[in-house]
Protein backbone atom coordinates (compact mmCIF):
# COMPACT_ATOMS: atom_id res chain seq x y z
CA UNK A 1 0.00 0.00 0.00
CA UNK A 2 1.36 3.36 -1.08
CA UNK A 3 2.01 5.93 1.64
CA UNK A 4 0.32 9.33 1.63
CA UNK A 5 2.36 11.57 3.90
CA UNK A 6 0.93 14.90 4.97
CA UNK A 7 2.18 17.70 7.18
CA UNK A 8 -1.08 19.22 8.33
CA UNK A 9 -4.82 18.88 8.48
CA UNK A 10 -6.80 21.65 6.80
CA UNK A 11 -10.41 22.31 5.89
CA UNK A 12 -11.50 22.06 2.27
CA UNK A 13 -13.42 25.33 2.54
CA UNK A 14 -10.12 27.11 3.16
CA UNK A 15 -8.83 25.56 -0.06
CA UNK A 16 -11.81 27.16 -1.78
CA UNK A 17 -11.01 30.55 -0.19
CA UNK A 18 -7.36 30.29 -1.25
CA UNK A 19 -8.40 29.37 -4.80
CA UNK A 20 -10.75 32.36 -4.95
CA UNK A 21 -7.98 34.69 -3.82
CA UNK A 22 -5.75 33.48 -6.64
CA UNK A 23 -8.56 33.90 -9.14
CA UNK A 24 -9.13 37.41 -7.83
CA UNK A 25 -5.61 38.29 -8.93
CA UNK A 26 -5.47 36.28 -12.14
CA UNK A 27 -8.94 36.59 -13.67
CA UNK A 28 -10.67 39.99 -13.69
CA UNK A 29 -13.96 38.43 -14.83
CA UNK A 30 -14.35 36.36 -11.67
CA UNK A 31 -17.00 37.84 -9.37
CA UNK A 32 -18.15 36.46 -6.04
CA UNK A 33 -21.59 36.43 -4.41
CA UNK A 34 -22.38 35.42 -0.87
CA UNK A 35 -25.59 35.07 1.14
CA UNK A 36 -24.36 36.17 4.58
CA UNK A 37 -21.75 33.44 5.13
CA UNK A 38 -18.58 35.15 3.97
CA UNK A 39 -16.51 33.97 6.94
CA UNK A 40 -17.82 30.41 6.87
CA UNK A 41 -17.03 30.14 3.16
CA UNK A 42 -13.59 31.74 3.61
CA UNK A 43 -14.46 34.42 1.09
CA UNK A 44 -13.16 37.25 3.31
CA UNK A 45 -9.87 37.72 1.49
CA UNK A 46 -11.53 38.04 -1.92
CA UNK A 47 -14.14 40.41 -0.48
CA UNK A 48 -11.45 42.58 1.08
CA UNK A 49 -9.14 42.66 -1.94
CA UNK A 50 -11.83 43.06 -4.60
CA UNK A 51 -14.82 44.84 -3.04
CA UNK A 52 -16.08 45.95 -6.46
CA UNK A 53 -16.35 42.31 -7.55
CA UNK A 54 -17.91 41.01 -4.34
CA UNK A 55 -21.70 41.02 -3.95
CA UNK A 56 -23.23 40.48 -0.52
CA UNK A 57 -26.85 39.51 -1.16
CA UNK A 58 -27.96 39.01 2.41
CA UNK A 59 -29.95 35.93 3.39
CA UNK A 60 -31.63 35.62 0.01
CA UNK A 61 -30.23 32.64 -1.84
CA UNK A 62 -32.82 32.59 -4.65
CA UNK A 63 -31.98 36.19 -5.53
CA UNK A 64 -28.27 35.36 -5.33
CA UNK A 65 -28.58 32.59 -7.92
CA UNK A 66 -30.63 34.83 -10.24
CA UNK A 67 -28.15 37.70 -9.95
CA UNK A 68 -25.32 35.28 -10.69
CA UNK A 69 -27.12 34.11 -13.84
CA UNK A 70 -27.55 37.74 -14.92
CA UNK A 71 -23.90 38.59 -14.29
CA UNK A 72 -22.81 35.91 -16.78
CA UNK A 73 -24.68 37.80 -19.50
CA UNK A 74 -22.17 40.63 -19.20
CA UNK A 75 -19.29 38.14 -19.47
CA UNK A 76 -18.64 37.68 -15.75
CA UNK A 77 -17.81 34.36 -14.09
CA UNK A 78 -19.83 34.34 -10.85
CA UNK A 79 -18.96 32.09 -7.91
CA UNK A 80 -21.83 31.88 -5.41
CA UNK A 81 -21.16 30.81 -1.86
CA UNK A 82 -23.34 29.50 0.92
CA UNK A 83 -23.88 26.22 2.79
CA UNK A 84 -24.56 23.19 0.59
CA UNK A 85 -28.12 22.94 1.87
CA UNK A 86 -28.95 26.52 0.82
CA UNK A 87 -26.93 26.15 -2.41
CA UNK A 88 -29.06 23.32 -3.74
CA UNK A 89 -32.39 22.28 -2.24
CA UNK A 90 -33.41 25.79 -1.28
CA UNK A 91 -32.79 27.17 -4.77
CA UNK A 92 -33.34 24.14 -6.97
CA UNK A 93 -35.80 25.76 -9.34
CA UNK A 94 -33.67 28.91 -9.67
CA UNK A 95 -30.65 26.76 -10.57
CA UNK A 96 -32.73 24.61 -12.89
CA UNK A 97 -34.27 27.43 -14.93
CA UNK A 98 -31.95 30.43 -14.67
CA UNK A 99 -28.63 28.53 -14.60
CA UNK A 100 -28.76 24.97 -15.96
CA UNK A 101 -31.49 25.24 -18.60
CA UNK A 102 -30.26 28.71 -19.54
CA UNK A 103 -26.70 27.33 -19.86
CA UNK A 104 -25.18 30.04 -17.68
CA UNK A 105 -21.56 29.97 -16.56
CA UNK A 106 -22.29 30.05 -12.82
CA UNK A 107 -20.13 28.25 -10.26
CA UNK A 108 -22.27 27.16 -7.32
CA UNK A 109 -19.85 26.70 -4.44
CA UNK A 110 -21.17 24.90 -1.40
CA UNK A 111 -19.60 24.45 1.99
CA UNK A 112 -20.57 22.52 5.12
CA UNK A 113 -21.87 19.61 3.06
CA UNK A 114 -22.83 16.39 4.77
CA UNK A 115 -22.68 15.13 8.35
CA UNK A 116 -19.32 16.76 9.13
CA UNK A 117 -21.06 20.10 9.51
CA UNK A 118 -21.62 18.64 12.97
CA UNK A 119 -23.50 20.17 15.86
CA UNK A 120 -25.98 22.30 13.89
CA UNK A 121 -27.80 19.08 13.08
CA UNK A 122 -29.89 17.69 10.27
CA UNK A 123 -31.51 20.98 9.15
CA UNK A 124 -28.10 22.00 7.83
CA UNK A 125 -26.50 18.62 7.03
CA UNK A 126 -27.54 18.09 3.46
CA UNK A 127 -26.89 14.56 2.20
CA UNK A 128 -28.89 14.88 -1.03
CA UNK A 129 -27.03 17.68 -2.83
CA UNK A 130 -24.90 15.57 -5.17
CA UNK A 131 -28.00 13.74 -6.36
CA UNK A 132 -30.00 16.93 -6.85
CA UNK A 133 -27.23 18.55 -8.83
CA UNK A 134 -26.19 15.59 -10.94
CA UNK A 135 -29.75 15.14 -12.21
CA UNK A 136 -29.69 18.56 -13.87
CA UNK A 137 -28.75 18.30 -17.56
CA UNK A 138 -25.48 20.06 -18.30
CA UNK A 139 -24.42 20.43 -14.66
CA UNK A 140 -20.87 19.44 -13.72
CA UNK A 141 -20.59 18.14 -10.14
CA UNK A 142 -17.29 18.18 -8.25
CA UNK A 143 -16.48 16.99 -4.72
CA UNK A 144 -12.76 17.32 -3.95
CA UNK A 145 -11.07 15.51 -1.04
CA UNK A 146 -8.68 17.93 0.67
CA UNK A 147 -7.43 21.51 0.85
CA UNK A 148 -5.02 21.32 -2.08
CA UNK A 149 -7.48 19.59 -4.35
CA UNK A 150 -10.29 22.02 -3.47
CA UNK A 151 -8.03 24.97 -4.21
CA UNK A 152 -7.00 23.44 -7.54
CA UNK A 153 -10.62 22.64 -8.42
CA UNK A 154 -11.72 26.20 -7.62
CA UNK A 155 -9.12 27.57 -10.01
CA UNK A 156 -9.87 24.97 -12.69
CA UNK A 157 -13.62 25.61 -12.86
CA UNK A 158 -13.08 29.29 -13.68
CA UNK A 159 -11.56 28.20 -17.00
CA UNK A 160 -14.39 25.80 -17.74
CA UNK A 161 -17.38 27.31 -19.52
CA UNK A 162 -20.62 25.95 -18.03
CA UNK A 163 -22.51 25.56 -14.78
CA UNK A 164 -20.61 23.76 -12.01
CA UNK A 165 -21.53 22.57 -8.52
CA UNK A 166 -18.45 22.52 -6.27
CA UNK A 167 -18.94 20.81 -2.90
CA UNK A 168 -16.65 21.06 0.09
CA UNK A 169 -16.83 21.00 3.87
CA UNK A 170 -16.11 22.31 7.30
CA UNK A 171 -13.78 19.91 9.21
CA UNK A 172 -10.02 19.73 8.92
CA UNK A 173 -8.78 16.62 7.11
CA UNK A 174 -5.30 15.46 6.09
CA UNK A 175 -4.01 17.62 3.26
CA UNK A 176 -2.19 14.97 1.24
CA UNK A 177 -2.69 15.65 -2.47
CA UNK A 178 0.32 17.34 -4.10
CA UNK A 179 0.01 21.14 -4.08
CA UNK A 180 1.05 21.24 -7.73
CA UNK A 181 -1.33 18.51 -8.93
CA UNK A 182 -3.33 19.78 -11.89
CA UNK A 183 -7.08 19.45 -11.46
CA UNK A 184 -8.66 17.81 -14.48
CA UNK A 185 -12.45 17.95 -14.44
CA UNK A 186 -13.91 14.49 -15.08
CA UNK A 187 -10.62 12.62 -14.61
CA UNK A 188 -10.41 10.21 -11.69
CA UNK A 189 -7.19 10.09 -9.68
CA UNK A 190 -5.56 6.70 -9.08
CA UNK A 191 -4.27 6.67 -5.51
CA UNK A 192 -3.26 3.03 -5.02
CA UNK A 193 -3.17 0.31 -7.62
CA UNK A 194 -4.54 -3.01 -6.43
CA UNK A 195 -6.04 -6.25 -7.66
CA UNK A 196 -8.58 -7.50 -5.11
CA UNK A 197 -11.19 -4.76 -4.94
CA UNK A 198 -11.85 -1.29 -6.40
CA UNK A 199 -12.65 1.35 -3.81
CA UNK A 200 -14.14 4.48 -5.38
CA UNK A 201 -14.31 7.32 -2.87
CA UNK A 202 -15.19 11.00 -3.02
CA UNK A 203 -14.74 14.03 -0.77
CA UNK A 204 -13.97 13.41 2.89
CA UNK A 205 -14.27 9.65 2.36
CA UNK A 206 -11.13 9.57 0.22
CA UNK A 207 -8.86 9.79 3.27
CA UNK A 208 -10.97 7.22 5.07
CA UNK A 209 -10.56 4.92 2.07
CA UNK A 210 -6.78 5.31 2.34
CA UNK A 211 -6.93 4.38 6.03
CA UNK A 212 -9.11 1.41 5.15
CA UNK A 213 -6.62 0.42 2.44
CA UNK A 214 -3.84 0.26 5.02
CA UNK A 215 -5.93 -1.98 7.29
CA UNK A 216 -6.82 -4.18 4.33
CA UNK A 217 -3.16 -4.45 3.30
CA UNK A 218 -2.36 -5.72 6.79
CA UNK A 219 -4.96 -8.45 6.19
CA UNK A 220 -3.40 -9.33 2.84
CA UNK A 221 -6.07 -7.61 0.74
CA UNK A 222 -4.69 -5.50 -2.07
CA UNK A 223 -7.18 -2.66 -2.65
CA UNK A 224 -7.22 -0.33 -5.62
CA UNK A 225 -8.20 3.12 -4.39
CA UNK A 226 -9.47 5.76 -6.79
CA UNK A 227 -10.45 9.33 -5.94
CA UNK A 228 -13.57 10.27 -7.89
CA UNK A 229 -13.50 14.04 -7.41
CA UNK A 230 -15.87 14.61 -10.34
CA UNK A 231 -19.22 12.92 -9.81
CA UNK A 232 -20.50 14.18 -13.16
CA UNK A 233 -19.27 13.63 -15.78
CA UNK A 234 -18.14 10.33 -14.27
CA UNK A 235 -14.80 8.98 -15.49
CA UNK A 236 -16.38 5.85 -16.98
CA UNK A 237 -13.20 4.41 -18.42
CA UNK A 238 -11.29 4.74 -15.13
CA UNK A 239 -14.11 2.89 -13.36
CA UNK A 240 -14.44 0.16 -15.98
CA UNK A 241 -10.69 -0.39 -16.34
CA UNK A 242 -10.34 -0.85 -12.62
CA UNK A 243 -13.35 -3.13 -12.28
CA UNK A 244 -12.22 -5.37 -15.16
CA UNK A 245 -9.15 -6.10 -13.05
CA UNK A 246 -10.66 -6.38 -9.55
CA UNK A 247 -14.18 -7.67 -10.33
CA UNK A 248 -15.74 -6.12 -7.22
CA UNK A 249 -16.48 -2.62 -5.99
CA UNK A 250 -16.93 -0.57 -2.83
CA UNK A 251 -18.04 3.05 -3.07
CA UNK A 252 -17.64 5.56 -0.22
CA UNK A 253 -19.18 8.99 0.20
CA UNK A 254 -20.65 11.41 2.73
CA UNK A 255 -24.06 11.45 1.05
CA UNK A 256 -27.27 9.50 0.77
CA UNK A 257 -26.89 6.17 -0.95
CA UNK A 258 -29.77 7.26 -3.19
CA UNK A 259 -28.46 9.65 -5.79
CA UNK A 260 -24.81 9.66 -4.80
CA UNK A 261 -21.55 8.41 -6.26
CA UNK A 262 -22.37 4.77 -5.55
CA UNK A 263 -25.59 5.13 -7.45
CA UNK A 264 -23.75 6.59 -10.49
CA UNK A 265 -21.18 3.79 -10.47
CA UNK A 266 -23.82 1.10 -10.01
CA UNK A 267 -25.73 2.51 -12.96
CA UNK A 268 -22.62 2.42 -15.16
CA UNK A 269 -21.71 -1.12 -14.10
CA UNK A 270 -25.25 -2.42 -14.52
CA UNK A 271 -25.15 -1.23 -18.12
CA UNK A 272 -21.58 -2.09 -19.05
CA UNK A 273 -20.12 -4.64 -16.65
CA UNK A 274 -22.41 -6.11 -13.97
CA UNK A 275 -20.27 -6.49 -10.85
CA UNK A 276 -20.86 -7.03 -7.11
CA UNK A 277 -20.94 -3.65 -5.37
CA UNK A 278 -21.25 -2.48 -1.77
CA UNK A 279 -21.93 1.14 -0.84
CA UNK A 280 -20.65 3.02 2.17
CA UNK A 281 -23.08 5.94 2.42
CA UNK A 282 -25.94 7.22 4.55
CA UNK A 283 -28.86 4.87 4.15
CA UNK A 284 -32.06 6.87 3.72
CA UNK A 285 -31.72 8.82 6.92
CA UNK A 286 -31.33 12.39 8.14
CA UNK A 287 -28.35 13.28 10.32
CA UNK A 288 -28.40 14.80 13.83
CA UNK A 289 -26.33 16.93 16.21
CA UNK A 290 -22.94 15.66 17.31
CA UNK A 291 -19.26 16.11 16.59
CA UNK A 292 -18.20 15.28 13.04
CA UNK A 293 -16.27 12.20 14.22
CA UNK A 294 -19.17 10.92 16.30
CA UNK A 295 -21.54 11.35 13.39
CA UNK A 296 -19.29 9.63 10.87
CA UNK A 297 -19.06 6.68 13.25
CA UNK A 298 -22.76 6.53 14.06
CA UNK A 299 -23.79 6.72 10.40
CA UNK A 300 -21.26 4.14 9.26
CA UNK A 301 -18.79 6.27 7.29
CA UNK A 302 -15.53 5.19 8.98
CA UNK A 303 -12.60 3.15 7.64
CA UNK A 304 -13.93 0.12 9.52
CA UNK A 305 -17.15 0.35 7.50
CA UNK A 306 -15.17 0.38 4.27
CA UNK A 307 -13.15 -2.63 5.45
CA UNK A 308 -16.34 -4.52 6.28
CA UNK A 309 -17.84 -3.63 2.90
CA UNK A 310 -14.70 -4.87 1.15
CA UNK A 311 -14.79 -8.23 2.96
CA UNK A 312 -18.45 -8.59 2.08
CA UNK A 313 -18.05 -7.74 -1.59
CA UNK A 314 -14.98 -9.97 -2.06
CA UNK A 315 -17.04 -12.85 -0.68
CA UNK A 316 -19.67 -12.11 -3.33
CA UNK A 317 -17.20 -12.35 -6.21
CA UNK A 318 -18.00 -15.22 -8.55
CA UNK B 1 -38.06 58.02 -34.03
CA UNK B 2 -41.07 56.10 -35.24
CA UNK B 3 -44.37 57.95 -35.50
CA UNK B 4 -47.31 56.87 -33.36
CA UNK B 5 -49.09 55.75 -36.54
CA UNK B 6 -46.14 53.56 -37.52
CA UNK B 7 -46.01 52.00 -34.06
CA UNK B 8 -49.77 51.40 -34.16
CA UNK B 9 -49.32 49.42 -37.37
CA UNK B 10 -46.79 47.18 -35.69
CA UNK B 11 -49.07 46.79 -32.66
CA UNK B 12 -51.93 45.60 -34.86
CA UNK B 13 -49.74 43.10 -36.69
CA UNK B 14 -48.33 41.76 -33.42
CA UNK B 15 -51.89 41.22 -32.14
CA UNK B 16 -52.68 39.21 -35.28
CA UNK B 17 -49.53 37.14 -34.81
CA UNK B 18 -50.42 36.37 -31.19
CA UNK B 19 -53.91 35.05 -31.88
CA UNK B 20 -52.77 33.14 -34.97
CA UNK B 21 -49.85 31.54 -33.11
CA UNK B 22 -51.92 30.29 -30.18
CA UNK B 23 -54.77 29.23 -32.45
CA UNK B 24 -52.42 27.18 -34.65
CA UNK B 25 -51.32 24.95 -31.76
CA UNK B 26 -54.45 25.34 -29.65
CA UNK B 27 -52.30 26.37 -26.70
CA UNK B 28 -50.42 29.32 -25.27
CA UNK B 29 -51.28 32.52 -23.46
CA UNK B 30 -53.08 35.15 -25.56
CA UNK B 31 -54.59 37.34 -22.80
CA UNK B 32 -51.44 38.66 -21.12
CA UNK B 33 -49.65 38.77 -24.46
CA UNK B 34 -52.27 41.09 -25.96
CA UNK B 35 -52.14 43.35 -22.91
CA UNK B 36 -48.39 43.93 -23.29
CA UNK B 37 -48.17 44.57 -27.03
CA UNK B 38 -47.81 48.35 -26.75
CA UNK B 39 -45.12 48.00 -24.06
CA UNK B 40 -42.97 45.58 -26.07
CA UNK B 41 -43.45 47.45 -29.34
CA UNK B 42 -42.40 50.68 -27.67
CA UNK B 43 -39.36 49.01 -26.08
CA UNK B 44 -38.04 47.37 -29.23
CA UNK B 45 -39.06 49.96 -31.83
CA UNK B 46 -38.60 53.16 -29.88
CA UNK B 47 -37.05 52.97 -26.42
CA UNK B 48 -34.16 50.54 -26.41
CA UNK B 49 -30.77 50.91 -27.99
CA UNK B 50 -30.20 47.46 -29.48
CA UNK B 51 -28.88 45.72 -32.57
CA UNK B 52 -31.01 42.90 -33.91
CA UNK B 53 -28.75 42.26 -36.89
CA UNK B 54 -25.96 40.66 -34.86
CA UNK B 55 -27.25 39.21 -31.62
CA UNK B 56 -24.60 38.85 -28.94
CA UNK B 57 -25.41 37.16 -25.66
CA UNK B 58 -23.29 39.60 -23.64
CA UNK B 59 -25.21 42.58 -25.04
CA UNK B 60 -22.35 44.92 -24.18
CA UNK B 61 -23.20 48.47 -25.24
CA UNK B 62 -26.87 47.59 -25.75
CA UNK B 63 -29.97 48.00 -23.62
CA UNK B 64 -31.28 44.61 -22.50
CA UNK B 65 -34.75 43.27 -21.85
CA UNK B 66 -35.73 40.34 -19.63
CA UNK B 67 -39.20 38.84 -19.78
CA UNK B 68 -39.84 37.43 -16.32
CA UNK B 69 -43.43 36.34 -16.94
CA UNK B 70 -42.33 34.00 -19.71
CA UNK B 71 -45.80 32.69 -20.50
CA UNK B 72 -46.49 35.77 -22.61
CA UNK B 73 -43.95 34.42 -25.08
CA UNK B 74 -46.23 35.02 -28.14
CA UNK B 75 -45.91 38.81 -27.86
CA UNK B 76 -42.18 38.55 -27.12
CA UNK B 77 -41.53 36.30 -30.14
CA UNK B 78 -43.60 38.41 -32.49
CA UNK B 79 -41.88 41.64 -31.47
CA UNK B 80 -38.41 40.04 -31.66
CA UNK B 81 -39.18 38.71 -35.14
CA UNK B 82 -40.52 42.02 -36.45
CA UNK B 83 -37.48 43.74 -34.93
CA UNK B 84 -35.27 41.54 -37.08
CA UNK B 85 -33.84 39.06 -34.55
CA UNK B 86 -35.09 36.07 -36.55
CA UNK B 87 -37.32 35.51 -39.59
CA UNK B 88 -40.99 36.40 -39.10
CA UNK B 89 -41.99 33.14 -40.79
CA UNK B 90 -40.45 31.22 -37.87
CA UNK B 91 -43.44 32.37 -35.78
CA UNK B 92 -45.33 29.52 -37.48
CA UNK B 93 -43.23 27.01 -35.52
CA UNK B 94 -44.39 28.30 -32.11
CA UNK B 95 -44.80 25.44 -29.59
CA UNK B 96 -44.28 22.78 -32.26
CA UNK B 97 -41.82 19.90 -31.97
CA UNK B 98 -38.18 20.92 -32.66
CA UNK B 99 -39.02 24.64 -32.57
CA UNK B 100 -36.76 27.37 -31.22
CA UNK B 101 -39.97 29.12 -30.11
CA UNK B 102 -40.63 26.97 -27.06
CA UNK B 103 -43.81 27.41 -25.03
CA UNK B 104 -41.79 29.55 -22.65
CA UNK B 105 -38.71 31.45 -23.83
CA UNK B 106 -35.35 29.72 -23.55
CA UNK B 107 -31.73 30.21 -24.52
CA UNK B 108 -31.46 26.45 -24.92
CA UNK B 109 -32.45 26.52 -28.60
CA UNK B 110 -30.29 29.57 -29.33
CA UNK B 111 -33.10 31.85 -30.40
CA UNK B 112 -31.66 35.28 -31.10
CA UNK B 113 -32.95 37.95 -28.73
CA UNK B 114 -33.52 35.67 -25.74
CA UNK B 115 -30.93 35.83 -22.94
CA UNK B 116 -32.51 33.73 -20.18
CA UNK B 117 -35.12 31.03 -19.78
CA UNK B 118 -38.26 32.17 -18.00
CA UNK B 119 -41.61 30.68 -17.16
CA UNK B 120 -41.18 29.54 -13.61
CA UNK B 121 -42.19 32.89 -12.14
CA UNK B 122 -40.34 35.35 -9.96
CA UNK B 123 -36.81 34.89 -11.26
CA UNK B 124 -36.43 37.59 -13.90
CA UNK B 125 -35.87 40.59 -11.66
CA UNK B 126 -32.86 38.93 -10.04
CA UNK B 127 -31.43 38.09 -13.46
CA UNK B 128 -32.00 41.66 -14.67
CA UNK B 129 -30.21 42.98 -11.58
CA UNK B 130 -27.26 40.68 -12.30
CA UNK B 131 -27.09 41.93 -15.89
CA UNK B 132 -27.30 45.52 -14.62
CA UNK B 133 -24.45 44.91 -12.16
CA UNK B 134 -22.34 43.46 -14.99
CA UNK B 135 -23.01 46.64 -16.98
CA UNK B 136 -21.75 48.74 -14.10
CA UNK B 137 -18.59 46.59 -13.83
CA UNK B 138 -18.09 46.91 -17.59
CA UNK B 139 -18.56 50.72 -17.43
CA UNK B 140 -21.43 50.22 -19.87
CA UNK B 141 -24.06 52.89 -19.29
CA UNK B 142 -26.87 51.04 -21.09
CA UNK B 143 -30.16 50.24 -19.34
CA UNK B 144 -31.64 46.90 -18.32
CA UNK B 145 -35.43 46.46 -18.58
CA UNK B 146 -37.58 43.72 -17.11
CA UNK B 147 -41.28 42.90 -17.27
CA UNK B 148 -43.29 41.11 -14.60
CA UNK B 149 -46.88 40.07 -14.18
CA UNK B 150 -48.81 41.43 -11.22
CA UNK B 151 -49.71 37.93 -10.11
CA UNK B 152 -46.01 37.12 -10.33
CA UNK B 153 -45.36 39.52 -7.46
CA UNK B 154 -46.80 36.86 -5.17
CA UNK B 155 -43.47 35.03 -5.56
CA UNK B 156 -41.08 35.79 -2.69
CA UNK B 157 -37.97 36.05 -4.84
CA UNK B 158 -39.33 39.26 -6.40
CA UNK B 159 -39.14 40.94 -3.00
CA UNK B 160 -35.65 39.62 -2.31
CA UNK B 161 -34.65 41.20 -5.61
CA UNK B 162 -36.56 44.43 -4.94
CA UNK B 163 -34.85 44.81 -1.56
CA UNK B 164 -31.43 44.16 -3.06
CA UNK B 165 -31.79 46.54 -6.02
CA UNK B 166 -32.70 49.47 -3.80
CA UNK B 167 -30.20 48.66 -1.02
CA UNK B 168 -27.33 48.37 -3.49
CA UNK B 169 -28.44 51.33 -5.61
CA UNK B 170 -28.89 49.40 -8.85
CA UNK B 171 -30.09 52.48 -10.70
CA UNK B 172 -29.61 51.26 -14.26
CA UNK B 173 -32.67 49.03 -14.20
CA UNK B 174 -36.26 49.84 -15.20
CA UNK B 175 -38.70 47.13 -14.16
CA UNK B 176 -42.33 47.18 -15.22
CA UNK B 177 -45.26 45.39 -13.65
CA UNK B 178 -48.11 44.52 -15.98
CA UNK B 179 -51.07 45.39 -13.76
CA UNK B 180 -53.85 43.65 -15.62
CA UNK B 181 -55.36 42.53 -12.32
CA UNK B 182 -55.83 38.95 -13.52
CA UNK B 183 -54.22 35.61 -12.87
CA UNK B 184 -55.11 32.00 -13.65
CA UNK B 185 -57.63 31.40 -10.87
CA UNK B 186 -59.36 34.78 -11.13
CA UNK B 187 -58.66 38.42 -10.45
CA UNK B 188 -55.61 39.19 -8.32
CA UNK B 189 -58.00 40.61 -5.73
CA UNK B 190 -59.83 37.30 -5.53
CA UNK B 191 -56.70 35.16 -5.44
CA UNK B 192 -54.43 37.19 -3.18
CA UNK B 193 -55.00 40.93 -2.83
CA UNK B 194 -51.65 42.71 -2.88
CA UNK B 195 -52.68 46.13 -1.61
CA UNK B 196 -50.85 49.18 -2.89
CA UNK B 197 -47.96 48.17 -5.11
CA UNK B 198 -46.83 51.80 -5.22
CA UNK B 199 -46.59 51.88 -1.43
CA UNK B 200 -44.81 48.54 -1.38
CA UNK B 201 -42.16 49.42 -3.96
CA UNK B 202 -41.66 52.89 -2.47
CA UNK B 203 -41.17 51.31 0.93
CA UNK B 204 -38.57 49.04 -0.64
CA UNK B 205 -36.78 52.14 -1.94
CA UNK B 206 -37.75 52.24 -5.62
CA UNK B 207 -38.53 55.27 -7.74
CA UNK B 208 -42.09 54.44 -8.83
CA UNK B 209 -43.84 55.76 -11.94
CA UNK B 210 -47.47 55.15 -12.85
CA UNK B 211 -48.54 54.33 -16.37
CA UNK B 212 -52.31 54.59 -16.34
CA UNK B 213 -52.80 53.86 -20.05
CA UNK B 214 -50.59 50.87 -20.72
CA UNK B 215 -52.45 50.12 -23.93
CA UNK B 216 -51.98 53.59 -25.38
CA UNK B 217 -48.79 53.54 -27.42
CA UNK B 218 -48.07 57.26 -27.01
CA UNK B 219 -48.44 57.02 -23.23
CA UNK B 220 -46.18 53.98 -23.09
CA UNK B 221 -43.50 55.65 -25.20
CA UNK B 222 -43.55 58.81 -23.11
CA UNK B 223 -43.52 56.95 -19.77
CA UNK B 224 -40.58 54.79 -20.84
CA UNK B 225 -38.78 57.95 -21.93
CA UNK B 226 -39.47 59.54 -18.57
CA UNK B 227 -38.36 56.38 -16.77
CA UNK B 228 -35.04 56.52 -18.57
CA UNK B 229 -34.54 60.04 -17.24
CA UNK B 230 -35.05 58.64 -13.74
CA UNK B 231 -32.15 56.17 -14.07
CA UNK B 232 -28.69 56.94 -12.72
CA UNK B 233 -30.05 58.67 -9.64
CA UNK B 234 -29.32 56.03 -7.02
CA UNK B 235 -32.64 54.18 -7.18
CA UNK B 236 -34.03 51.36 -9.29
CA UNK B 237 -37.03 52.52 -11.35
CA UNK B 238 -40.42 50.81 -11.33
CA UNK B 239 -43.26 51.41 -13.78
CA UNK B 240 -46.69 50.28 -12.60
CA UNK B 241 -48.42 49.78 -15.92
CA UNK B 242 -52.19 49.35 -16.05
CA UNK B 243 -53.27 47.20 -18.97
CA UNK B 244 -56.31 45.26 -20.12
CA UNK B 245 -55.77 41.54 -20.51
CA UNK B 246 -56.77 40.54 -24.04
CA UNK B 247 -56.57 44.14 -25.27
CA UNK B 248 -57.55 44.66 -28.91
CA UNK B 249 -59.77 41.58 -29.12
CA UNK B 250 -63.11 42.56 -27.59
CA UNK B 251 -64.29 39.18 -26.39
CA UNK B 252 -60.97 38.48 -24.64
CA UNK B 253 -61.02 41.70 -22.59
CA UNK B 254 -62.07 42.16 -19.00
CA UNK B 255 -61.65 38.58 -17.80
CA UNK B 256 -59.00 36.11 -16.67
CA UNK B 257 -60.61 33.50 -18.91
CA UNK B 258 -58.18 34.06 -21.79
CA UNK B 259 -55.04 33.73 -19.68
CA UNK B 260 -54.10 30.38 -21.16
CA UNK B 261 -56.80 29.44 -23.65
CA UNK B 262 -56.57 29.55 -27.45
CA UNK B 263 -59.39 30.84 -29.67
CA UNK B 264 -61.30 28.41 -31.91
CA UNK B 265 -61.65 28.96 -35.67
CA UNK B 266 -64.62 31.25 -35.36
CA UNK B 267 -63.09 33.27 -32.55
CA UNK B 268 -59.86 33.59 -34.52
CA UNK B 269 -61.75 35.03 -37.50
CA UNK B 270 -63.48 37.48 -35.20
CA UNK B 271 -60.17 38.54 -33.60
CA UNK B 272 -58.52 39.01 -36.99
CA UNK B 273 -61.46 41.07 -38.22
CA UNK B 274 -60.83 43.47 -35.39
CA UNK B 275 -57.14 43.75 -36.32
CA UNK B 276 -56.55 44.03 -40.04
CA UNK B 277 -53.25 42.98 -41.54
CA UNK B 278 -50.68 45.79 -41.65
CA UNK B 279 -47.19 44.37 -42.18
CA UNK B 280 -48.11 41.00 -43.66
CA UNK B 281 -48.95 37.79 -41.80
CA UNK B 282 -46.19 35.22 -41.27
Amino acid sequence: MKKFPYTEKKDTRSGFGAGLSELGKSNPNVVVLCADLTGSLKMDAFAKDHPERFFQTGIAEANMIGIAAGLTIGGKIPFTGTFANFSTGRVYDQIRQSVAYSGKNVKICASHAGLTLGEDGATHQILEDLGLMKMLPGMTVINPCDYNQTKAATIAIADFNGPVYLRFGRPTVPNFTPADQKFEIGKAVMLNEGTDVSIFATGHLVWKAIEAGEQLAAMGINAEIINIHTIKPLDNSAVLNSVRKTRCVVTAEEHQMNGGLGDSIAQLLARELPTPIEMVAVNDSFGESGTPDQLMTKYGLDPVNIVEAVKKVIARKA
Amino acid sequence: MASTAELEKIVTQVRRDIVRMVHAVNSGHPGGSLGCVEYLVSLYFETMKHDSSKFKMDGIGEDLFFLSNGHISPVFYSVLAHSGYFPVKELSTFRKLNTRLQGHPTTHEHLEGVRIASGSLGQGMSVAIGAALAKKLNKDNSIVYSLHGDGELQEGQIWEAAMYAAAKKVDNIISTVDMNGQQIDGSTDQVLPMGSLRAKFEAFGWDVLDLEKGNDIASVVSTLKKAKEHTGKGKPVMILMKTEMGNGVDFMMGSHKWHGVAPNDEQLAQALNQNTETLGDY
